[in-house]
């Protein structure tokens, strides 16, 4: 007798019924959107402006089904391109009231237009890579060795300052490729100074060089801050690269970071690499300036910039400020979200050597003045921070204030945008064409069905009943690494569905080898029963072997390659693991309904076995 | 139905040699077509760019070229991709270019900027406009200076002309950085596979299987990528996964026959190491057959709807197939034989604990 017992129906019916679940939103399509997010750090998105959002399309009577607030901004669906068009106009001229200074971008988007049911059970459909819906890759590398020539330059300006205050006498230090090389006169003097800056600069390693007549002290940034320096500087990339792609208003953009030098960007839809390559510019500058105290109170608008500041409580105040700069930022080196000795929130910041002998020197004659740093924008510039200068600083200080860690946290971003980060360079690009990229999907899915069909109609005339049953087993292969796709949100790739092809092609083995055994079994005498399971049994620690193997190349392929091959691996890892369930699980389950109950089998559907 | 009504064994083995010195011959043809040719590997591996562009009527690939060697790209490489109206380019990677960061990006941009000076056959009368407008904009090097309300022009042109002018559809730019590591990580990869594998069968089987069974598979690796050196095919990654994938594949079919063995050696206790061979070689053939056909089906199918852009992974893999079914048969079962596979090998005898004492 074969007969599974009945959790193993019941697994498969569930398995079956997820996979069913999981595939459906992939043939619901894309709905047209206006996507509405923020074009500057300091506009915020949130309920406000969906609220605001949903008011304007009222009054202006522009059906919408359905609306959504996600961490990109809002989202809004429509029914056809037409009305999207339109709303996008109607929501920019609602929004952007200055349009040489829009605080907002609107871009149109598509949506997956699957049922709201499924979204909540987070049924979505699978994402398409770049080859298939259009758009633009960049592989950027950040220059490391320029961010951490920086830095040394900075730590340069240190060692002088330190070895200054304490009075210890040096002849000279100077950057030397990766190392800061400190000379002095005397060996006592060197050793003074060790003790001294090995306190005072705990990034840096401290090695003693030269000879009694020309002591040196040789300076290298240790590794631990090398490493924190180099994660800096890609987040500090990261961050102006996502406020660039913002602008741009592309929708679902990807920035992630690769490796440990190397940020992936890719822009679905956009089809001007021209336009693209707008991104890799410096998005901001920042200015420290003196506010003039003097034209705040009289309101003269002589001889001083005015720039606008926002504050806590929404409104917009004017903050004039004198025209001469006192640091740009340039000489920022990081700004970060931290407490102060009282446990206030507060932003602490740090400036290289040069800034911080000008604020020094600034800080001291102005005491209990105001102080603002303008981040500028697209050649607009805004007052992010007006405070008190309240005692002299040199290159770290921090901004207190009533501020809350959120604000701090903000702030600190805002600074950070504007400070110069490491230079990028493309070191790969792709583009491909929306056109090209459907074509893509049509000749993927037409050699996936067209060999899917000429295996299934082989498969049956070749073993009848058995066929039928590895068919099934086969489409339910299909189905659930679709759905397995779709549940781990893998993009897919025109090598994946190339991969999803080939497994379909592979798969069909375990069946084969199955089938085979069952018919070698009854030709060698067996009960049809018996090589049912006979055949299935003898199977398996063959069917497992095999796929092991190609498992291996799969794997290995997986950690090596990248790119559009690493959707290639990944589809073919699951559908080894999906074609194993399937075709040993399911089709016995099929053979076991159909065949395992009868008492009396004489005969089963598999085929000519009689020739022997 | 059934197609493999064998009685008898086939003497497989009897024809050993024979199919040896095939391998041998074809192994060695392969290698020499590899030194001497070279694989003409993608831009993936070599860095470079590649540009594809689509015409209204069939590419004027000679005119394309005198224009690329005008500007100075005498090594580009024209061809026609899929089908005759579009073209693709092949460009070498910039030397000496300036401002490195966008110099690559500009390669393409002043190349389609270029091919674009003279309208080409059947384009919109509007595209010439298009094209001088596009040409003016990528003229500025420094893309943070190209002006906005140009850029918004392009944009909106380009949308109203869609599908009417020569269009750039791919673009692609791989930096000499990226695809030094791309071409060690391939290598790496088929390194490790073929020690994973090696290692896998030696745990399951026995070391000699393990050893047999790679020596097979590598001698289609290397006879695929023969085939791509001797016909000039290009190298590209979706191949070399395809050769991964053919690797892991076929060793299939190596487990399947040493699994038969196995068994055989158990049940056929009197039967010499040939005739064990021969039967489980016979006895899997149709199942060999059968499945490979199955699978080649599948890459037929790609190979006639996929397009271009899948073309030669699914050549690889017909070669790889193809290739597969002969050399796990008939490479690694000689291969098993000579290297003297006992049945001790692989039914285990239970050992005497005596004869481990301690003399």
């Amino acid at each position: 007798m074969n007969r599974y017992p009945i959790w193993v129906y019941i697994t498969i019916a569930v398995a079956l019924v997820i996979g069913l679940l999981y595939t459906l939103p992939n043939f619901f399509g894309e709905s047209p959107s206006v996507q509405v997010s923020s074009s500057r750090a300091t506009v915020k998105v949130d309920t406000t402006t969906l609220a605001r959002v949903e008011e304007v399309l009222k009054k202006a009577n522009v059906p919408y089904t359905g609306i959504l607030l996600d961490p990109i901004g809002v989202k809004v669906r429509f029914a056809d391109p037409d009305t999207q068009l339109k709303a996008k106009d109607v929501i920019t001229q609602a929004l952007n009231t200055d349009p040489q200074n829009p605080a907002y971008v609107v871009a149109l988007n598509l949506l997956p237009s699957s049922p709201n049911w499924l979204t909540a059970i987070r049924a979505l459909p699978m994402y398409l890579g770049l080859d298939l819906r259009g758009g633009v890759h960049f592989l950027l590398q950040v220059d490391m060795k320029g961010a951490l020539t920086k830095r040394l330059d900075a730590f340069t300006g240190d060692i002088r300052t330190n070895l200054r205050d304490k009075g210890i006498r040096h002849s000279g230090v100077s950057r030397d490729g990766m190392t800061i090389v400190v000379r002095f006169r005397d060996t006592d003097t060197r050793e003074k100074a060790k003790r001294v800056l090995d306190d005072a600069l705990p990034d840096l390693a401290f090695v003693d060089a030269g000879d009694d007549r020309e002591p040196r002290l040789n300076a290298t940034i240790r590794p631990q801050a090398e490493k924190s320096i180099q994660e800096t500087a890609i987040k500090q990339n990261i961050g102006t690269l996502n406020k660039r792609v913002n602008e741009l208003g592309v929708a679902e953009p990807v920035i992630q970071q690769q490796g440990a030098d190397r940020i992936v960007v890719q822009l679905p839809g956009v089809q001007d690499p021209a336009r693209a390559k707008e991104i890799l510019g410096r998005t901001a500058t920042l200015e420290v300036r003196l506010v003039d105290e003097e034209a705040m109170r009289s309101g003269s608008r002589l001889n001083v910039d005015i720039f606008p500041e926002r504050r806590r409580d929404g409104t917009v105040s004017e903050a004039p400020t004198k025209r001469q700069v006192v640091v740009t930022g340039d000489h920022f080196i990081n700004a970060q979200a931290t407490f102060d000795d009282q446990q206030r929130p507060a932003v602490s910041v740090e400036l290289d050597a040069t800034g911080g002998r000008i604020m020094r020197e600034v800080t001291r004659e102005n005491l209990k003045h105001l102080m603002a740093i303008i981040l500028f924008e697209k050649g607009k510039g805004e007052a992010i921070s007006v405070a008190t200068i309240q005692g002299e600083f040199g290159s770290r200080f921090q901004i207190t204030g009533l501020f809350s860690p959120e604000e701090t946290n903000t702030l600190a971003l805002l600074i950070r945008a504007g400070s110069l980060a490491a230079p990028m360079e493309i070191v790969e690009e792709r583009t491909v064409g929306p056109s090209l990229g459907q074509e893509n999907i049509d000749k993927g899915f037409h050699s996936t069905v067209w060999g899917f069909t000429a295996i299934v109609a082989f498969m049956i005339v070749y073993y009848m009943m058995f066929g039928l049953f590895s068919s099934i087993a086969l489409a339910a292969n299909l189905l659930l690494l679709i759905a397995l796709l779709s549940m781990l949100q893998a993009t897919l790739t025109l090598p994946g569905i190339a991969a999803i092809a080939l497994t379909l092609g592979m798969a069909i083995d375990a069946n084969v080898l199955i089938n085979e055994r069952v018919r070698e079994e009854l030709r060698g005498g067996a009960t049809p029963q018996a090589a049912i399971h006979a055949g299935y049994e003898r199977a398996f620690g063959t069917i497992i072997d095999s796929n092991v193997t190609t498992l291996i190349a799969g794997v290995m392929l997986f950690l090596l390659g990248s790119g559009p091959v690493r959707g290639f691996a990944v589809v073919h890892c699951l559908g080894i693991l999906t074609s194993i369930f399937s075709a040993v699980v399911i089709s016995r389950a099929l053979v076991n309904l159909y065949y395992g109950t009868r008492r009396r089998l004489e005969k089963i559907a598999i085929g000519d076995t009689a020739w022997k | 139905m059934e197609f493999f009504k064998i009685r008898r064994d086939i003497p497989f083995m009897r024809y050993a040699l024979t199919f040896n010195i095939i391998s041998a011959a074809t192994f060695l043809a392969a290698v020499i077509f590899l030194w001497a040719k070279g694989l003409n590997f993608s831009i993936e591996f070599t860095g470079g760019t590649v540009m594809e562009i689509r015409y209204h009527q069939a590419a004027d690939l000679e005119g394309i070229r005198t224009t690329l060697t005008g500007m100075g790209y005498a090594d580009a490489q024209v061809q026609n991709f899929g089908t005759s109206r579009d073209a693709l380019i092949r460009l070498p990677l910039a030397k000496g270019e300036a401002d490195v960061t966008r110099g690559s990006a500009r390669q393409s941009e002043r190349v389609f900027a270029e091919l674009t000076t003279k309208p080409a056959p059947g384009e919109a009368a509007n595209c010439a406009a298009m094209h001088a407008l596009y040409r003016e904009v990528v003229q500025i090097a420094d893309p943070d200076k190209r002006p906005k309300e140009k850029l918004d022009q392009l944009a909106q042109q380009r949308e109203t002309l869609k599908g009417q002018c020569t269009e750039l559809t791919r673009v692609e730019f791989v930096g000499p950085q990226v695809s030094g590591e791309l071409a060690w990580d391939g290598a790496l990869a088929l390194l490790c596979t073929a020690l994973g594998i090696v290692a896998y069968l030696a745990f399951r089987f026995e070391w000699k299987f393990g050893v047999a069974a790679i020596i097979a598979n590598l001698h289609d690796v290397v006879i695929i990528l023969g085939f791509f050196a001797l016909f000039h095919w290009e190298f590209s990654l979706p191949v070399l996964a395809a050769v991964l994938a053919v690797l892991g594949y076929s060793v299939n079919e190596s487990v399947v026959i040493a699994d038969r063995i196995r068994e055989n050696f158990r049940k056929m206790r009197k039967a010499s190491i040939t005739e064990i061979i021969d039967n489980a070689i016979t006895r899997t053939i149709s199942r060999t057959i059968i499945t490979h056909g199955c699978t080649q089906v599948m890459v037929l199918s790609m190979l006639l709807f996929g397009g271009a852009a899948l073309h030669y992974f699914a050549v690889a893999l017909t070669i790889g197939i193809l290739f597969g079914i002969y050399s796990s048969v008939l490479v690694m079962a000689p291969l098993v034989r000579w290297l003297r596979v006992k049945r001790e090998d692989l039914v285990k005898p239970i050992k005497d604990r005596k004869q481990e004492a301690v003399v």
